[in-house]
């Protein structure tokens, strides 16, 4: 059955199962990932299915795991490996900033580094602290690296066979908060290029650019928007990095306005990119300056305050009209 | 060693039904004991102890209380009350053992499931909870209690505890410095360094490590192929694996290592080999890969229940004992439940506090922009 609504998770789960399937060169690895499937069940019966040699239950310890896919990668092997948690990749950072990023270009081209380290992020599930974080600046400020977060479920199971070919390291986000979520996958479908944003609602009078979790939020505000007579045109950005800014300009140039919406803090993150490129690029069309919506300078509150912290639909409307008022 | 013959051996990559390489041979090394699974009291050629019928019903009351306060906040957690809760339901030996070894002066580092050493160090176990109702990053001052706030990051602290232990030899002080952690955080390149500094610079630390079998799904041998408290060895210092559910065994284990950091000679790690009978936290399911009879087999070697056998043979303790001290597991209870119920949630505006000691000036723009956010609210609603 190539159409199947599936939630998120399962999404990623099955996109899995078809690497595996389709390439014994594909290793899944990470913490719990075997007999547990994984502490959001992303990996369930993948180790039952393909054995402890291709889904490998790792020790305790994240530089280990990264560092380790390296040297697979270096052996040909395409290895998935997952970050139990956002808050838990630091331990890795050091190998995936100074040593995966960088294989490629310090070999002149001649390494490649098909990893794919995912990682379950973002807040909104009511987690303690280290299980809520949005990191991808960080990674995104890495040359050598490229970051996705896909938004529904069929963009979870495509994004993941494309990353899983991608022969540079990829960075995959899971927006923890829509495992849960339901949406219709074609697994016979053609994908669209890894890296390109999609409009998922038009709209005339403002854009609105977010990905992973913000997209629903997004979404929901153009329609509660739509009730008072603005139009508003909704993009998925799928990557930050790179970033598709042609679809950002030619949905501005339309629009006139953009806001850009994301979890991780404001200050020095995807949007402050997003802002300045698109003043340079769309200087004459724009009618008010980008604005951002998103986290505070302050670390992820405890879960009793997220409702606070996370942009919801009232926040992102409370820009649209600021943006809308100049 | 031998050259097989090809065909003698398995395929070494097929891509399905794989047999996963065997469980490491070990024996397993003896184990500090100094009362039995039965409640018999044995002797050791290297640490014995020696306590007062009253500091031994001390010890039991401390584990009972800390059960009953466990147990109390897994329910809460159940009834929605708390967001997680992360039990040490058969650890109570391994931690109520340990911490009453510690003097006031020392200082404990210790993970996320060290609710029966808090209890020993006098932290309020009300005040362990707000984290995990999800209204706090910590909830308590560890100044007051030389007991640091929750880590939640695998092994982190012991680099902590490591230099905290720098810091005292440094200040020329006898104290010393407890850094708890799992058999899974053996694994963390921290935990591994934290040894490396504390060997090379002699640091007055003990590594306490409560190996309780499993790292949420994985078993020990997914961490190490040799039992932990010999990776000590390697690093250049003593490791000792103790019976994690004899309390006394736990008590004299880290008195002596403690003792061992206090003249100077370094750090210790102490392997307290015990049994986490319950789920990694209240969002895991052990039913996905673990048997029940292993808990079962556990089960017998409760650390409660052998104390209680000796206590009672040796006449330690009458049934008013036991009685009095089930009247106060309920208050306990009680109390806690109570104080969960009536714990405020925080004001949003605690968002933007202590974010810098200094104070910060995009923080204060921020928190401005909020406060007039949610103040319009308001005036909508007027
Ligand atoms: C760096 C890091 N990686 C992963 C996790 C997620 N995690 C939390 S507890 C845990 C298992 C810890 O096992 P162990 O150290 O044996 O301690 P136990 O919980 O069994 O007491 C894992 C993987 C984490 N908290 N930190």
């Amino acid at each position: 059955m190539p159409v199947q609504k599936l939630p998120l998770a399962k999404a990623i789960n099955e996109s899995l199962r078809t690497a595996l399937d389709t390439d014994p060169k594909v290793l899944i690895m990470g913490e719990d990932v075997g007999k547990l499937g994984g502490v959001f069940r992303v990996t369930d019966g993948l180790q039952k299915d393909f054995g402890e040699e291709r889904v490998i239950d790792t020790p305790l310890a994240e530089s280990g795991i990264v560092g380790t896919a390296i040297g697979l990668a270096l052996r040909g092997y395409r290895p998935v490996v997952e970050i139990q948690f956002d808050g838990f990749v630091f331990p890795a950072y050091d190998q995936i900033v100074t040593q995966l990023a960088k294989m490629h270009a310090r070999s002149l081209g001649k390494i490649k580094m098909p990893v794919v380290i995912r990682i379950p992020y973002g807040g909104g599930i009511g987690a303690v602290e280290h299980h809520s974080e949005s990191p991808e600046a960080l990674f995104a400020h890495v040359a050598g690296l490229k970051i996705v977060s896909p938004s529904n479920s069929s963009d979870a199971y495509w994004m993941m066979q494309q990353a899983i070919q991608s022969d540079d390291p990829v960075i995959f986000f899971e927006p923890k908060r829509r495992y849960w979520d339901k949406s219709e996958v074609d697994t016979e479908a053609i994908p669209g290029p890894l890296h390109t944003a999609r409009v998922v609602r038009e709209g005339s009078d403002i854009t609105l650019a977010a990905y992973g979790p913000m997209v629903k939020v997004c979404v929901e505000a153009a329609a509660a928007a739509a009730e008072e007579g603005k139009s508003l045109e909704v993009l998925d950005l799928r990557s930050m990095s790179p970033i598709d800014f042609d679809a950002i300009q030619t949905s501005v140039e339309k629009t006139r306005r953009l806001v850009v919406v994301h979890e991780a803090p404001v200050f020095y993150g995807s949007g402050a990119e997003i802002a300045a490129r698109i003043t340079e690029r769309c200087f004459y069309h724009l009618e008010a300056p980008v604005l951002r919506v998103g986290g505070f300078h302050a670390p992820y509150p405890p879960a009793r305050l997220e409702e606070e912290y996370l942009p919801g639909l009232d926040r992102v409307l409370d820009a649209v009209d600021r943006s809308l008022a100049y | 060693m031998t050259v097989e013959s090809t065909a003698a051996r398995k395929p070494r990559r097929s891509s399905t039904k794989r047999v996963s390489a065997k469980k490491p041979q070990r024996s397993e090394p003896e184990l500090v004991q100094l009362l039995t699974p039965e409640g018999e009291r044995v002797e050791h050629p290297d640490y014995s102890i020696d306590l007062t019928p009253d500091e031994l019903l001390g010890l039991y009351r401390d584990m009972v209380l800390t059960r009953r306060f466990d147990a109390e906040a897994t329910s809460l957690q159940r009834q929605g009350e708390l967001g997680l809760w992360a039990s040490l339901l058969g650890q109570e030996a391994a931690q109520i053992g340990s911490a009453r070894a510690l003097r006031d002066d020392d200082y404990v580092f210790p993970t996320y499931r060290e609710h029966g050493v808090a209890w020993c160090r006098g932290v309020d176990p009300t005040n362990l909870l707000g984290m995990f109702r999800g209204v706090n990053h910590g909830g308590w001052d560890p100044s007051t209690n030389n007991f640091h706030l929750y880590t939640i990051v695998i092994g982190s602290q012991t680099l902590h505890a490591t230099g905290y232990a720098m810091g005292v030899a440094k200040d020329g002080a006898d104290s010393a410095v407890v850094a708890y952690f799992g058999d899974g955080a053996s694994s963390q390149g921290d935990v591994a360094e934290s040894f490396t500094f504390s060997a090379v610079y002699n640091a007055p630390v003990v590594f306490f490590c409560q190996n309780n079998q499993w790292a949420i799904s994985e078993p020990t041998e997914r961490q190490t192929r040799v039992p932990l408290y010999q990776r000590a060895q390697g690093f250049g210092f003593p490791g000792v694996r103790v019976d994690g559910n004899d309390v006394l065994a736990c008590l004299a284990v880290t008195r002596d290592a403690l003792e061992r950091a206090r003249r100077g000679e370094g750090p210790t790690l102490v392997e307290a080999f015990t049994y986490r009978m319950g789920a990694h936290t209240t969002s895991d399911d052990p039913t996905k890969y673990r048997a029940d009879e292993e808990r079962e087999a556990w089960e017998a070697k409760d650390p409660i229940l052998r104390l209680r056998t000796y206590l009672e043979k040796e006449g330690f303790a009458d049934a008013a004992f036991f009685d009095g001290l089930e009247t106060e597991s309920e208050s306990l209870g009680r109390r806690v439940r109570e104080a969960v119920r009536a714990m405020p949630d925080p004001d949003q505006m605690a968002i933007f506090e202590n974010v810098y000691a200094d104070g910060h000036a995009l923080v204060d723009e921020e928190r401005a922009q909020f406060a007039a956010y949610q103040a319009s609210f308001a005036e909508e609603g007027k």
